[in-house]
């Protein structure tokens, strides 16, 4: 162990492949390249929607193409071509499966590499994890749904609930996220294939953690997921996200829209690990996530967001609370990691706009290699949340010398009773930290990974257990032997 | 060399083009720039808390003023003070005891000075500067010079619709130790703008200290840059003392370039009414083995705001360097707001740097163990405020300074500790 030297380390990391870089061979439905009115109503159309939501389509396409791409962001790409790529495709048996032996092998095989086989979460207690497999653009396999049916949950694929409970969607869809937020939220309104919706009703506790694990299959396929939660009063739901791509050499987009709907005192909680293809170690290649998430809350209620990026060439992404009502408390954990040349500027907002209203801000910032990694977040005290409370906390750890860490708070504060503290810090791995470790036989490698993982512990404590091993090993896959 | 004034309608400004020494490229590319931006507006992103369109819709001139007494406003008793009115150097208020080690100049004396090192292209406010330029000082320290008295220089505005365009150069040569005062003031409640530039270099080993106190009607205008580049081994403290004025906004960019440099920031920002005050600034680190050290810290207390916004960058390679930065604000009322961005850009690993921003309000637990002790309400609010800046007022090593700035607390707060 003492001959492995950095550079070994080094080269060992630049040639680790993604580990979850495989193609399904499956047929798929596919809509002809290209973005118009046109492709808008054949989606529209092929999802069997009302006239409603064509509407709301075309209006969204309209305002997308009044807007331009927003440049703020501290990140260099090139930007995508939006009329090549393709707005639908559809795996070709869309015919819904009964029972889960119903199901394509061969879709079977790649959840099983992803590690979340569906049979062995079966297995396991029975209720730990409902799954709604989105493979491109469409759900094929849905558990646990009888299940939670007794219970009143809700949990489907986004163009099911609009066929079955179109007044749910029609009232709560578009209503914390405008279609005219931004370029990316406007250009997903006018094109989402598909999604998740998920609705608690009143006085429920969800006995279970809801999954959606999301994969860009389909080469060349932009994916506009679309994902809407809604807790009504007094009810609590843990939603869990998960993303990898396959490895692709051309660059693909990811703009999905997640709305989070919490209701008097009722309480969401979101976690999303995200490993999207982040590109070659030459930077070529990598998935663009360009995603607005935002959650809006009633009195005494609480939404949290705990995320773990370490995928994508490009995030941009800032998972926000509107702390509308009085008592409510918005919660942001977030650790992201980047290596090689991946981008990432991401952070969250947090607007206060009830008395007495709290929010936490835990941000943990990687770099290595020749990334960056932007934190900018947003705490807004307006004149009437009095007794606001805000914390935030950003830290960032520098692995290389060619990397960046960059912070970009935005505080401001309309109220004098409020309460606000913001800290950020930068640094790098403490090398007495590693001397300790390896003086104790523990390799540079493993001592790496400790430390990271005692670092961003606060982050990864928050995640429900079927997430927290998963992201524990991605942060390792994305660090190891990265330090310079 | 004739400008036509009505080329920068949007500013206001009716002014004749000033004999100053500034290099015809500056003046030019000045000029170009007025021509072709306009006002910021709250859409850039650096001026996302300030508007500035009022400035647009006055039009001012720049008329001479007769002034007889400014003893309100001598800082310190120092035989070397320059005053000027209205951006005009009045011979007859200031004193010109140079000390040795010292040239100091008027800049209409001078023939012709070096190119600017501000930033022209994009900055409005500099290029006005540039090629409207008044008159202003050119300080020189040499070599070695160990200068005990500051340097003073005085500004003040009198009369109505009057803009000034300032300038201050100062040079402080290599292993020299000096200090420079500013002071910015009115007379009067016109509607007055004083637009002032400060150029510094600080050579290898030199120590300077820049007092700057500004203290305008509330009616006033005030926007001022220095821009300051250190030298291996320099020390570079400004403190920038705000206490009164209507709209003001400071650009500090500091360019550290040599290593093992030391930088000091520390400001104090005092609000209210309808008061706007706006700190920006930019520590640059280029180079490795550097440290800056920032504070500031604000009372708002009636319907003000205040603006705070921090860069620290820190570029590749530049290793070793210890950023700190810290802003501290108390609302004092519930129109009042402050807007707080301190930011962190770092491109090199093995660095610490930090910062920290609060906003609260004053520990009413504090105000009533205060009151039981017999201190009024009023005074123990007083004195808890006056205890949250101390930190930074302690930072002022110039004793005349100091009691300067208590003086004007007193006038304008009515503090009398």
């Amino acid at each position: 162990m003492s001959n492995y030297t950095e550079n070994e380390l080094a080269q060992d990391l630049e040639n680790q492949e993604y580990k979850f870089g495989f193609t399904t061979d499956i047929e798929s439905d596919k809509a002809p390249k290209g973005l118009s009115e046109d492709i808008i109503r054949f989606i529209s159309a092929k999802k069997n929607e009302p006239e409603w939501l064509l509407q709301h389509r075309l209006e969204a396409f309209t305002v997308w193409q009044s807007m331009t791409e927003p440049e703020w962001a501290h990140v260099t790409y090139e930007k995508p071509d939006f009329q090549d790529i393709t707005y639908y495709s559809a795996p070709k048996q869309t015919k819904k499966y009964e029972s889960w032996d119903d199901v394509d092998p061969e879709m079977k095989e790649t959840m099983k590499k992803l590690g979340i086989s569906l049979e062995e979460q079966k297995r396991l207690t029975g209720t730990s994890v409902a799954v709604d497999f989105v493979m491109d653009s469409v759900s094929v396999a849905t558990s646990f749904k009888e299940k939670l049916k007794e219970l009143g949950i809700i949990f489907c694929s986004f163009s099911d609930a609009v066929q079955e409970y179109p007044e749910l969607v029609r009232e709560h869809m578009g209503t914390v996220v405008p279609t005219t937020d931004n370029f990316y939220a406007a250009l997903n309104s006018a094109v989402f294939t598909d999604g998740s919706f998920c609705y608690i009703p009143k006085g429920v506790r969800c006995p279970m953690e809801l999954s959606t694990y999301f994969r860009i299959n389909e080469s060349g396929t932009g994916q506009f997921e679309r994902t809407l939660v809604v807790a009504d009063e007094g009810s609590y739901v843990s939603y869990l996200e998960g993303c990898t791509a396959p490895q692709r050499d051309e660059n693909q987009l990811h703009a999905a829209v997640v709305e989070l709907i919490a209701k008097d005192n009722a309480e969401i909680k979101y976690s999303t690990v995200q490993n999207w293809y982040p590109g070659d170690k030459d930077g070529s290649g990598g998935v663009f996530n360009f995603v607005t998430k935002r959650g809006i809350c009633g009195t005494n209620s609480k939404i949290s967001w705990t995320q773990v990026e370490t995928g994508s060439a490009v995030t941009w992404k800032y998972p926000s609370c509107i702390l509308k009502g009085d008592n409510s408390i918005g919660e942001f954990y977030s650790v992201a990691v980047t290596n090689n040349f991946q981008q990432a500027d991401t952070g969250t907002k947090m607007i206060h706009l009830g008395k007495n209203t709290k929010s936490t801000i835990i941000s943990k910032g990687i770099s290595a290699g020749k990334s960056h990694n932007s934190y900018r977040g947003l705490v807004q005290i307006h004149k009437n949340a009095e007794n606001a409370r805000n914390f935030s906390q950003c830290d960032s750890l520098l692995m290389t010398d060619e990397c960046g860490a960059h912070t970009f708070p935005y505080i401001e504060c309309k109220n004098s009773s409020a309460k606000i503290e913001h800290e950020a810090t930068t640094s790098k791995i403490g090398e007495d930290q590693i001397f300790y470790c390896l003086q104790r036989g523990i390799s540079e490698e493993k001592a790496i990974g400790l430390i990271v993982n005692g670092y961003c512990k606060e982050v990864l404590n928050q995640l429900p257990m079927e997430f927290a091993v998963e992201a524990q090993k991605l942060l390792t896959i994305s660090l190891e032997g990265s330090v310079g | 060399m004739s400008i036509a004034a009505n080329n920068i309608a949007h500013l206001g400004v009716n002014l004749e083009a000033t004999n100053t020494p500034i290099s015809s490229d500056d003046r030019n590319v000045a000029i170009k720039v007025l021509e072709g931006t306009p006002l910021p507006t709250t859409r850039t992103e650096a001026w996302k808390y300030t508007r500035v369109a009022k400035l647009g819709k006055i039009s001012f001139t720049n008329e001479h003023a007769d002034l007889q007494d400014i003893s309100n406003f001598i800082i310190d008793e120092t035989k070397c003070t320059f005053v000027f009115v209205n951006g005009h150097y009045a011979a007859d208020l200031s004193s010109r005891e140079i000390p040795s080690g010292v040239t100091c100049s008027l800049l209409s004396e001078s023939s012709a000075i070096g190119n600017t090192t501000l930033k022209l292209e994009g900055e409005v406010f500099n290029a006005l500067n540039t090629a409207y330029l008044n008159d202003g000082v050119e300080i020189s320290i040499d070599s070695k010079a160990q200068v005990e008295k500051p340097i003073q220089i005085i500004h003040v505005l009198k009369g109505d619709h009057v803009l000034s365009n300032f300038k201050t150069r100062i040079h402080a040569g290599k292993f020299s130790k000096s200090s420079v005062i500013q002071g910015f003031f009115t007379v009067g409640d016109g509607t007055n703008f004083c637009n002032s530039t400060t150029e510094i270099s600080v050579e290898e080993n030199a120590f300077l200290t820049l007092e700057k106190v500004q203290y305008e009607s509330e009616s006033s205008f005030h926007i001022s840059t220095e821009q300051v580049q250190q030298a291996k081994s320099s020390t570079f403290s400004i403190n920038t003392l705000t206490l009164n004025g209507g709209l003001v906004r400071n650009n500090l960019n500091i360019e550290v370039n040599g290593e093992n440099c030391t930088t000091h920031l520390n400001g104090a920002y005092l609000l209210k009414n309808k008061q706007h005050v706006d700190n920006h600034s930019v520590v640059d680190h280029k180079v490795p083995n550097c440290e800056s050290h920032e504070l500031y810290k604000g009372v708002i207390d009636d319907n003000s705001t205040a603006v705070f916004n921090g860069k620290v960058f820190v570029r590749q390679d530049a290793q070793k360097i210890n950023a700190f930065q810290s802003n501290g604000n108390v609302l004092l009322s519930d129109n009042a707001s402050v807007n707080s961005k301190p930011e962190l850009e770092i491109y090199a690993d093995d660095v610490k740097c930090s910062h920290g921003s609060t906003t609260g309000q004053l520990d009413e637990e504090a105000v009533f163990y205060l009151r039981a002790r017999g201190i009024s309400e009023k005074a123990a609010r007083k004195l808890m405020v006056a205890a949250f800046v101390e930190d930074v007022f302690e930072k002022i090593e110039n004793e005349s300074v100091q009691s300067f700035v208590n003086r004007l607390l007193k006038e304008r707060f009515e503090w009398d500790f």
